[in-house]
């Protein structure tokens, strides 16, 4: 079924009986050419442009649980293209056109908004980074704008300009970043992944993955044996567990990411804002809730949760920056599970194991990769060689020490990003 | 998550300094070869349940402190001296 703004007129005329589900629940075949563990947001942008761009239909993404219900769902949904380092720099670039495109692309609404993205600074030394950090994202092609204290506050009127300790100086605004309906994005995927052909099997979990003479041969499942030649391990926080069953170990440590919604207000945050010194990042979701975050809560976890010390301190950051927001009544707070890499940086590669493809360490930033991520890795799968705009994301430069996207300057180790 | 410093009693998780996997006990030596060190860097085994790593009380005594714990459901299972645990 393709939506449209007629269909949407007649079924709204005629008791909205037409519509049908968005994909099929089939029952899994024995064998596939490719399968995809992890139907996520990542693994459902592989499947489907694994379909779309390659041809390639006989195809499997393997979900242990529903379509939307890991961290695709769980994120504050921002999308932005301000890397600095090369390797990293190209890649968000050509996942932010994908993005811009990718409502049309999909046939599905998914709410993107490029309601633009302002990083803050509060030094000169600050203004300095943010300036060769816009040079760098302009010279790539994507846009920036040094934005000064004045010009700022014509836009952000209601943050504490005068702070003692972070007073603020400046911005530096990515207009063409934004937001997405982050649901709606894996839902996009999915119906757009079924509709050429990929079966999405949901409540399938990946059980052992099958080697035989150094190739992946298939894999074992919650719902019996599926037989393939290729087998893409795209799971997020889980990675850890998916690619034990394939002998591996990963420079991966997850850790627990928070995030907090407060009830709906009247819109007042026009725009993504960042203060990256005090660990708090804001946008108003489209139903008028503000949606922000922080920082990790710092220690290894897989409980989807926090802790109450990482609540405290997301909150003070954000009434120090906008005190306006000190009455909003917190609406429910969660937390992701997020395969951290060493260098804060994602992995998309092959294996040891041929045919055995890997795509993780997203950190806390996986969502606005979505797009980007599926394309190159589906590239991948399918010819055999990198994507150029992902030639970086090498598994073995921890190994080798060559190629490090440090994107922070903070050392290539867990715990440091 | 409150964690319970052996010299100090029972702490909230505030006062403590994440470092991570409890392998650093066992560094390589100097020349034990790059996928030794390769290992103790980086390839950890990032369990979901049980896992053992260290923290430093960094706001109370000072001392190093290998937590067993489950990552799971934060619970605290036991907390040693890392100067104990290695010996």
């Amino acid at each position: 079924m393709r939506f449209s703004g007629l269909r949407v007129l007649k079924e709204g005329l005629t008791g909205n009986k037409g519509w049908t589900p968005h994909w099929r629940d089939p029952e899994p075949k024995a064998e596939y050419d490719i399968l995809i563990i992890g139907g996520g947001g990542h693994g459902l942008s592989t499947a489907y442009y694994l379909a779309s761009e390659h041809g390639l239909t006989n195809i499997a993404v393997l979900e242990k649980g529903y379509i939307g219900g890991g961290n695709v769902g769980r994120n504050t949904t921002i999308v932005r293209a301000n890397y600095f380092l090369p390797g990293n720099s190209e890649f968000y670039s050509h996942s932010l056109k994908l993005w811009e495109g990718l409502e049309e692309d999909l046939n599905y609404n998914v709410m993107h908004s490029q309601r633009g993205v302002i990083n803050l600074f509060h030094s000169d030394g600050q203004r300095d980074e943010a300036a060769r950090r816009g040079n760098m994202m302009i010279s790539q092609g994507d846009d920036a704008i040094l934005l000064g204290r004045d010009d700022l506050r014509n836009m952000l009127p209601y943050l504490n300009y005068d702070s003692a300790r972070f007073p603020i100086y400046g911005g530096l605004y990515h207009p063409r970043g934004g937001t997405a309906r982050h649901d709606a994005v894996a839902w996009g995927y999915a119906r757009g992944a079924d509709q050429r052909g990929v079966d999405l099997i949901q409540n399938c979990e990946v059980t052992g993955i099958d080697i035989a003479n150094g190739a992946v041969t298939g894999v074992q499942t919650t719902r019996g044996p599926i037989r393939a030649k290729k087998v893409a391990m795209v799971a997020a926080g889980r990675s850890g567990q998916v690619a034990a069953m394939a002998g591996m170990r990963l420079p991966i440590e997850s850790h627990v990411l928070q995030a907090f919604v407060t009830e709906g207000l009247k819109p007042c945050i026009d725009h993504v804002v960042t203060f990256g010194m005090g660990h708090f990042y804001i946008s108003q979701s489209d139903k008028g809730g503000l949606v922000f975050g922080g920082d990790l809560d710092f220690y290894a976890s897989y409980a989807a949760r926090g802790n109450l010390p990482t609540v405290e301190h997301v909150m003070e950051a954000g009434v120090t920056l906008m005190p306006m927001i000190g009455k909003a009544k917190v609406l429910r707070s969660w937390g992701g599970i997020m395969d951290m890499s060493p260098d804060g940086s994602p992995i998309i590669d092959r294996t040891d194991t041929q045919g055995l493809y890997l795509n993780c360490g997203w950190n806390y930033g996986g969502f606005k990769a979505v797009p980007g991520s599926g394309n190159v890795f589906a590239h991948l799968i399918a010819t055999g060689n990198y994507h150029e705009n992902a030639t970086g994301f090498r598994l073995d430069r921890f190994r080798t020490g060559r190629g490090i996207i440090d994107e922070e300057g903070k050392g290539s180790q867990h715990n440091l990003h | 998550m409150r964690i319970t410093c052996p010299h100090c009693g029972e702490r909230d998780r505030r006062e403590f300094y994440y470092r991570g996997a409890a392998v650093d006990l066992d560094r390589p030596a100097p020349d034990a070869g790059e996928k030794a060190w390769d290992s103790f860097v980086y390839l950890h085994d990032n369990p979901a349940g049980e896992t053992r790593d260290l923290w430093y009380h960094e706001g109370g005594c000072g001392a190093w402190l290998v937590v067993t714990r489950n990552t799971v459901t934060h619970a605290v299972l036991k907390t040693e001296l890392a100067s104990q645990a290695r010996s």
